[in-house]
């Protein structure tokens, strides 16, 4: 029994003593770690370049997402570690568009296609009411 | 053309639409999406590191020694790395013109290192170890090896994508000369 005690005190006083790999071990706070996850769903790996870091295999992929998790560890904001891989690698490692001139097209075309559409279903209703 | 000719072809018109939609969709699927990734740091002063001597009786790799005044090529490699072989002769004959290359060797490991540059040569005047690509990540390359011209200010001139080749020497040495 003395034993056991002793053993189970063992294992509580038995924290983590070498330092975690954050490539693949989640962060101890999962509010962090989803903070971690949402950022690596959205940024794109440079090797397998049609996934997201979250999934893919390459050892890069796993560099940035070691990378993400210590730098969310730190404190910083999910938007500041997308600006700065942006800046290395341009907009392209980013899964999110933002909006500027060159992507205003993306933004405003389903406005255009969707008023388009309306335009003509409307049209199309008041013909037939004639 | 007769009202009804026009409201015919109207008809057809979201049909070609959609057809023409496709066809840039499949060809968008069926093309490889493999892109060239430039580097946004050309421009920008390298990235703080230091890294620890890889080779023994060579010394490490830090940003500090590319600020020496003299310009030196950083080259990204990996002795897992095919391609890397290939331009080994290219980097030794560059050496040989007094160009000085520092080695940053990706995921690599002592002996493996000294198994690949005593088969191949050794092109490099010192060799750090970047195990978790961090200042590859950091200089926005995407894979080894490349190859970054800095300028004696430590200062990113150029990124050379993939192998250095016989035809590239020319490039380089006049990218190093205005760099100077």
């Amino acid at each position: 029994m003395r034993a056991a005690l002793a053993f189970a005190a063992a294992l509580l006083l038995a924290g983590p003593v070498v330092a975690q790999d954050h490539a693949e071990i989640s962060l101890a706070d999962p509010a962090r770690e989803q903070q971690a996850l949402d950022l690596m769903d959205t940024i794109r790996c440079v090797v397998c370049q049609g996934q997201p870091v979250s999934g893919s295999d390459a050892p890069m992929a796993g560099d940035m997402r070691r990378i993400i998790r210590e730098r969310i560890a730190a404190g910083d904001k999910p938007d500041d570690i997308r600006a700065w891989l942006v800046s290395r690698y341009g907009d392209w490692v980013s899964f999110k568009p933002v909006v500027k001139p060159a992507t205003l097209p993306l933004w405003l075309l389903p406005l255009a296609a969707l008023l388009g559409g309306l335009w003509l279903v409307m049209r199309r209703l008041r013909l037939r009411k004639r | 053309m007769k009202p009804n000719m026009r409201r015919g072809m109207i008809l057809w018109l979201p049909l070609a639409l959609v057809l023409s939609l496709f066809i840039v969709f499949w060809r968008g699927l069926m093309q490889p999406d493999d892109h060239v990734i430039a580097s946004q740091m050309v421009g920008k002063p390298l990235p703080e590191f230091a890294f620890p001597a890889a080779m023994p009786g060579q010394p490490g790799v830090a940003a500090a020694d590319f600020r020496g005044g003299e310009p030196r090529l950083l080259n990204v490699f990996a002795s897992w790395c095919l391609p890397c072989i290939a331009e080994v002769p290219v980097l030794m004959r560059m050496k040989a013109m007094g160009v000085d290359i520092a080695g940053v060797a990706i995921h690599d490991t002592t002996p493996a290192l000294e198994k690949f540059l005593g088969q191949h040569g050794n092109p490099y005047s010192r060799i750090g170890h970047d195990s978790g690509s961090r200042l590859q990540i950091a200089l926005g390359s995407s894979g080894v090896p490349e190859t970054f011209v800095i300028d004696g200010k430590g200062t990113i001139v150029h990124q050379h994508i993939g192998v250095v080749g016989e035809r590239d020497i020319a490039k380089l040495l006049a990218l190093l000369g205005k760099a100077r």
